[in-house]
């Protein structure tokens, strides 16, 4: 178990260095960082210097090494725009992402298991056939329509909640939370919908599968000869060996989530990380680019190594097989 | 002596399909007695599983139980709904399936399966059914117990599995055990012991036992009882002994001159020409005349009913032809 956690660790170091290799390619090859920092009638001199002091002029392995190290003490520069550390700008907008990503997640999850148990159990009811032609406009309808739709229908028609931004937010540390003020709640609502349907009719759709495919096995007609009640054979039984897929898509749509987070934090002006992003790329603001790049891998890389011990914590057999090349 | 353990009586189980009602099961009669093993043999499709199945009142939609009742210690329990009978099912009635490898859920460790079974139906602690749990284990064979308990399904081996299997079907002390195939999928060395197994558990316990089987080898080693099924019908059922030494039914002799012997002076092993007919294709008369060497006209009219020939039962024109020595 611990050399399995260990050997996932190294895997994962090694992905962060290839995406901190793409990050740091990225700052040398989109045009002199020289030209981006200092004004137009710099001296030739003081353009040197400038370079001798960035280390610009270090061969390339170094400043590499300098870049992660840097990037390993949270320092991924100043904004080119800003004129803030990126860090800063970052640790700002970050948790109105997490606390996005985070809601629609557990609406994703939340309402999609259940749907799919049900729709997996009662495969001819009236009501399965509703649930799966709704998932099926969830899952056709793309992202910026829906949150269109909504605010269209909640925001402008019935004027229940608001259309924009985050509603009011409390500092805790450095964390700025929506959770804890009313406003805030009710901000959350529409984004985190918009975000999450599609994860949600994707889980639906993949827990019913499953669940059909479980239903069928000997193991649960040997439950049900067991005599075990219905919650036992079908929450019990079937429902746990439909979770390795299903944990697995999760967690890679955990990632698209933060990522598709672009698009919703757009339509919904949510002071996050994908509006930051957006706006970095008009203003070619590299740093913050790069930066954003390396945050969103290192939360692929988390989230995939949690998808690996929650493997590990499903399934018995993977641990004899876990010297196997993965998944 | 009491009533049997299980009375079946003109049990008819029927599909309906688009193209009319399958009837997979039609007018079957059987009884076991506490201690009893009953043997069922039959080719694939002759209705043995589907009557285990019924049984344990585990068919699927749309399959149902169209017609008969089955009787368990004299209770009816082919009309009882579904909380009714899960409550029947694993605490009265254990069943064993063909397959060891996939009867197990790999997902949880063998003793949480036992204790989960016992507890459904047994008001145990805990440390109780765990306790059970291990007796239970060394009951059927396996050594080191209390530490097997723990371990996956994955880390025993098929013959040690089906003792797991039979370990659940018997936790909650059942009346009757249906197995299903459970030797089939073994090694045949295995095979043998865990008949055995079955066969000493049953004794001492005092449980009826279904054995539905292919194997008319099985049947001689194990069954005090067997009965031949043919499309959906008893051809014939009696002691083992007068089934195997003395068959009645054409088919039957079909069965037993169909297996090869030690002594093996025949240059050929008899055979019944064709195959069996499929359910939708069941001929007019006695399901067996296309493929019967000695069919007269009446079997291709009037389906025969079961009479008495010694101590078995039969179902054939030719039996009823001989002396009738009772009615069933």
């Amino acid at each position: 178990m611990l050399a399995f956690a260990i050997r996932r660790l190294i895997e994962a170091a090694f992905v962060m260095l290839t995406v901190a290799l793409l990050s740091f390619v990225l700052f040398r090859f989109v045009g002199d960082p020289i030209n981006q920092i200092v004004s137009q009638d710099a001296s030739l001199e003081e353009r040197i210097r400038l370079r001798e002091d960035l280390g610009l002029n270090d061969p390339i392995p170094v400043q590499f090494g300098r870049f992660v190290w840097k990037a390993m003490n949270l320092d991924f520069g100043v904004s080119y725009q800003v004129k803030q550390p990126v860090i800063t700008i970052l640790m700002d907008r970050f948790p109105a992402t997490l606390e996005l990503a985070f809601a629609a997640a557990l609406f994703a999850i939340a309402i999609g298991i259940p749907m799919g148990v049900y729709t997996g159990i009662h495969r001819h009811s009236m009501l399965s056939k509703w649930f799966l032609s709704i998932s099926l406009i969830g899952i056709s309808l793309p992202t910026f329509l829906i949150g269109i739709l909504l605010i269209y229908v909640f925001a402008v028609k019935l004027g229940w909640l608001p259309s924009y931004g985050r509603g009011e937010t409390v500092k805790i540390g450095f964390w700025k939370t929506g959770l804890l003020t009313w406003s805030g709640l009710k901000a959350l609502i529409l984004p985190a919908i918009t975000l999450g349907l599609f994860q949600m009719t994707l889980i639906t759709r993949l827990v019913r599968s499953e669940m059909l495919e479980v239903l069928r096995t000997d193991y649960i007609k040997f439950a049900r000869a067991r005599g075990l009640s219905n919650r036992a054979v079908y929450f019990g039984h079937a429902l746990k060996n439909t979770l390795v897929p299903v944990v697995t898509i999760i967690g890679l749509q955990v990632g698209a989530i933060i990522a598709f987070a672009i698009i919703t934090e757009t339509v919904f002006q949510w002071p996050g990380m994908g509006l930051l992003f957006i706006k970095s790329v008009q203003t070619a603001d590299i740093p913050v680019m790069s930066a954003y790049l390396l945050l969103v891998a290192f939360m692929f890389v988390v989230i995939n190594f949690i998808v690996d011990l929650l493997y590990v914590a499903i399934d018995p057999r993977i641990r004899l097989a876990g010297s196997g090349a993965g998944h | 002596m009491t009533g049997p353990v299980l009375s079946v009586r003109n049990l008819r189980v029927e599909f309906p399909t688009r193209h009319g009602t399958l009837r997979a099961v039609d007018d079957i009669s059987f009884d076991i007695a506490a201690g009893e093993v009953l043997g069922v043999v039959g080719e694939s499709g002759a209705g043995k599983s589907m009557t285990g199945t019924a049984v344990i009142g585990l068919l699927e939609p749309p399959g149902r139980i169209a017609g008969g009742e089955v009787r368990l210690k004299g209770q009816r329990i082919d009309n009882l709904a579904g909380e009714a009978l899960r409550r029947i099912r694993g605490r009265r009635i254990g069943m064993v399936f063909q397959d060891p490898l996939t009867s197990l859920n790999p997902l949880y460790r063998v003793g949480e399966q036992i204790i989960e079974t016992m507890r459904t139906h047994l008001p145990m602690s805990e440390a109780q059914a765990r306790r059970r749990a291990i007796e239970l284990l060394s009951e059927v064979g396996i050594q080191g117990a209390s530490d097997r308990l723990d371990s996956y399904p994955h880390q025993f081996s098929g013959g040690m599995r089906q003792r797991v299997v039979l370990a659940l079907a018997l936790c909650a002390e059942p009346e009757l055990i249906v197995a299903d195939e459970p030797t089939t999928a073994l090694d045949v060395s295995i095979q043998a012991q865990i008949i055995q197994l079955i066969k000493r558990l049953c004794r001492e316990r005092g449980t009826a036992v279904m054995l539905i089987t292919h194997d008319m080898g099985v049947i001689a080693e194990t069954a005090d009882r067997v009965a031949v099924m043919y499309a959906g019908r008893i051809a014939e059922i009696g002691q083992v002994a007068d089934v195997v030494q003395r068959p009645s039914h054409p088919y039957t002799k079909g069965l037993m001159g169909s297996i090869p012997t030690l002594e093996g002076s025949e240059t050929r092993l008899v055979q019944i020409p064709g195959s069996m007919p499929r359910l939708t294709a069941i001929p007019q008369g006695c399901a067996f005349n296309p493929r019967c060497p000695q069919a007269f006209a009446r079997c291709f009219l009037e389906q025969p009913a079961a009479v008495f020939v010694g101590r078995s039962e039969v179902a054939c024109w030719l039996a009823s032809a001989t002396p009738v020595q009772g009615t069933p």
